[in-house]
């Protein structure tokens, strides 16, 4: 199993008011920015990115995300970079790059090749389709977001891999001089490993091209569902999925003491949380779903893609029934902190009490990937290198014996998708539901 | 009261089935919708169907009519509905154009002068504006984006038509469907052509601009935009109508146009 270790890199400072006022992360004015706390906290979590190394870690996870407090990596690849340099066991996963808000594949491609080549060869690749506000901040047509992302990842294996120099002549990129001098060390090109919350056409996309996929901190039964139906789509294409087609991200938090814990952790729902990641205006510009998903959502009102539902996108935008009182909207953010650990989509506590959650979640999904996500929220350096020394010398040992006890097999022990499946043989399964039912998480 | 009962037909054109709504009788006026689709009947088509027929192509991609890859932004839906006029034999005719589909007629007219004998532009996008911005409808939920396009919503009773308060599911995809279509077009830049004035210029083609005085959407700027380039064009401003004039002060409007549009 590979482990790995993941923050927001969250800009700590922001006055939660002003995130609650706003009703979401994106949209915050940049007056609340100080560039002396930013210089000291991008230098901080890649020492933390280190940190992580000296710890055991397998890979440390970086993303991507524009105009917000919730996550300072603007530009991903310069902070890959520094680490491809400063680290020299770790993975650099990339969960990931953006490709439609980018708009760039030629230049992704050599980006990334330098990445992999100064770190010497230990770049894993990764594309999201960037998040809706995304699409606004970089002024990125979003109804264009999916042909983008697939032309610009075909584009990118294509120069990875086709002697240059060749012109390319695409629906929406055109280059007149294909030849990236800089080519990836890993041959053919390095893996690419894609992060998602459930969006069956990204999953049918992985299972075709044989990626693993990341949920998100995605509730239990849906992710269930969806690895499900990976599951199916690779049977499609006569191979059997595996711990090694799966990945799965939490939010963990760890402390000396319960007590601790709990309270640092109420940093997962700092300002409203990933709930709170964009207004649902943001969050699902015009075409940025598929039409066969927008049916979905209009369909089934009460459910939701990153807290929007088909309910909320009726409503006006930013609406609210209450301008002011903050401490009430708190209550109930603390409210939703503690449903979701019932849940289990974040895992808070010390290391005896959060192993064995962890050791369910990895019953349950199988995942060949598991990566911690650290607490957001003003937690300072002290909390968060506690946390991450806590769960690397006394949760990550006894986890990887685990994996290995229920055989999840990671994607670099073996390649996904090179489990044939002969037709007429059935699949076996790839997830665990029975622990699910006691829990109430069916 | 509504005693027209319009048709839907479709007719192949551009290598699809073009679904169009025709209603009234007399000389033909081809309707342009805007960019949330065909309303429906109201009042005012109603009052102008009584000497006009008119012709309401439903724009490629709005659910009815099948998108077209190949349209990309407002000059080529522009070519499109150009096409069918001309094998339809249907040019030149005169146009009522909303918004979004002020900008397609246009686009239409700076491609051909003659395509159009008259030309009754409401509130129409296509020009950056000379002040003020056209409102980001794309950033907004589609319920605030339907309310921001009248003045007065408790008021006007036929924005109850469009928009009664609920939504069906099917009225929801309905308006996603138009709305992403009119991001695919419109998106950057945003709702205008910066090419657009320049070939409109100089052009006499009689030009009716009218404009709701509490118009959220198009800003004013938009008007002296199309005034700047369209020097004979005549502005008629509807009082303390938003940006559905049509349907805020439905007497007033069918009063402007049907004297514009009077032979």
């Amino acid at each position: 199993m590979q482990i790995g270790y993941f923050t927001e890199r969250p800009y700590r400072w922001v006055p939660e008011d002003e995130v609650l006022k706003n009703q979401a992360f994106f949209g915050v004015s940049n007056r609340f920015f100080d560039p002396q706390k930013g210089s000291e906290d991008y230098n901080y979590y890649l020492d933390e990115a280190c940190y992580a190394e000296q710890l055991g870690f397998d890979a440390v996870a970086l993303n991507e995300h524009h105009g917000t407090p919730f996550c300072m990596g603007s530009v991903m690849n310069v902070e890959a970079a520094i680490l491809a340099r400063i680290t020299s066991k770790v993975r650099i996963v990339l969960v990931g790059n953006p490709l439609p808000v980018i708009k760039h594949p030629l230049r992704m491609a050599e980006e990334l090749a330098e990445i992999d080549l100064i770190s010497r060869g230990r770049l894993v690749a990764g594309w999201v389709r960037g998040a809706g506000s995304e699409q606004f901040f970089n002024n990125a047509n979003p109804a264009y977001n999916r042909e983008y992302f697939n032309e610009a990842h075909d584009f990118i294996i294509q120069a990875w891999t086709r002697p240059g120099p060749w012109r390319y002549e695409g629906k929406h990129f055109r280059y007149r001089h294909v030849n990236p001098w800089a080519l990836p060390l890993q041959k053919p090109y390095p893996p690419m490993w894609i992060p998602g919350v459930l969006s069956l056409e990204t999953v049918k996309w992985c299972a075709e091209h044989r990626y693993p996929y990341i949920g998100l901190g995605t509730a239990l039964g849906p992710t269930c569902d969806l690895w499900d139906y990976y599951a199916d789509e690779a049977a499609k294409l006569g191979y059997q999925a595996g711990p090694e087609n799966f990945g799965y991200l939490v939010p963990t938090f760890l402390a000396e003491t319960e007590e601790k814990a709990q309270e640092i952790g109420k940093g997962f729902a700092f300002g409203g949380g990933q709930a709170a990641f964009s207004r649902p205006e943001h969050t699902l510009p015009p075409g940025y779903n598929s039409r066969d998903a927008t049916r979905r959502l209009a369909r089934q009102p009460g459910g939701s893609w990153l807290g929007v539902s088909a309910d909320k996108l009726r409503q006006g935008s930013a609406e609210r029934k209450d301008a002011t009182d903050y401490d009430e909207v708190r209550k109930k953010l603390v409210g939703s902190y503690q449903k979701a650990q019932k849940a289990y989509q974040i895992v808070v506590g010390t290391p005896k009490t959060v192993l064995p959650k962890i050791k369910t979640l990895m019953e349950v999904l199988r995942p060949g990937i598991f990566v911690v996500f650290s607490v957001q929220g003003p937690v300072s350096n002290e909390d968060r290198m506690t946390s991450m020394r806590l769960f690397g010398q006394e949760v990550m040992p006894a986890l990887r014996d685990y994996a290995k006890e229920i055989g999840l097999r990671d994607p670099i022990e073996r390649k996904p998708g090179s489990v044939a499946l002969n037709s007429g043989i059935s699949r076996i399964p790839v997830v665990e539901r029975g622990p699910l039912a006691p829990l109430g998480l069916t | 009261m509504l005693v027209t009962t319009p048709t839907e037909e479709t007719l192949r054109t551009g290598g699809i089935e073009l679904s169009i709504v025709k209603g009234g009788s007399g000389k033909p006026l081809l309707m342009l919708h805007d960019e949330l689709g065909y309303p429906g009947w109201m009042t005012w088509n109603e009052r102008l169907a009584e000497q006009r027929t008119l012709l309401i192509p439903l724009q490629p991609g709005f659910g009815k009519t099948p998108r077209l890859d190949w349209i990309s932004n407002y000059r080529d839906l522009a070519g499109f509905y150009s096409r069918m006029l001309r094998e339809q034999r249907l040019d030149p005719v005169d146009v009522i154009a909303f918004s979004a589909g002020g900008f397609v007629a246009a686009e239409m007219i700076a491609a051909d002068p003659r395509i159009f004998r008259r030309m009754v532009l409401v509130a129409p996008m296509g020009l950056k504006p000379e002040s003020g911005e056209i409102l980001d409808f794309l950033a907004l939920t589609m319920r605030s984006h339907l309310r921001a396009t009248v003045a007065d919503p408790v008021n006007t009773p036929e924005f109850a038509k469009i928009y009664g308060g609920e939504m069906t599911p099917a009225q929801f995809e309905a308006f996603e469907d138009a709305r992403t279509e009119t991001a695919r077009l419109g998106w950057d830049p945003y709702m205008y052509n910066p090419s657009l004035p320049h070939l409109l210029e100089g052009l006499n083609v009689p030009t009716l601009l009218v404009r709701g005085t509490r118009d959220g959407v198009v800003p004013r700027g938009c008007i002296d935009a199309y005034q700047n380039v369209l020097k004979e064009a005549q502005v008629a401003a509807i009082e303390g109508a938003g940006h559905r004039s049509e349907i805020e002060n439905a007497p007033e409007f069918v009063r402007v146009v049907k004297n514009f549009l009077r032979d």
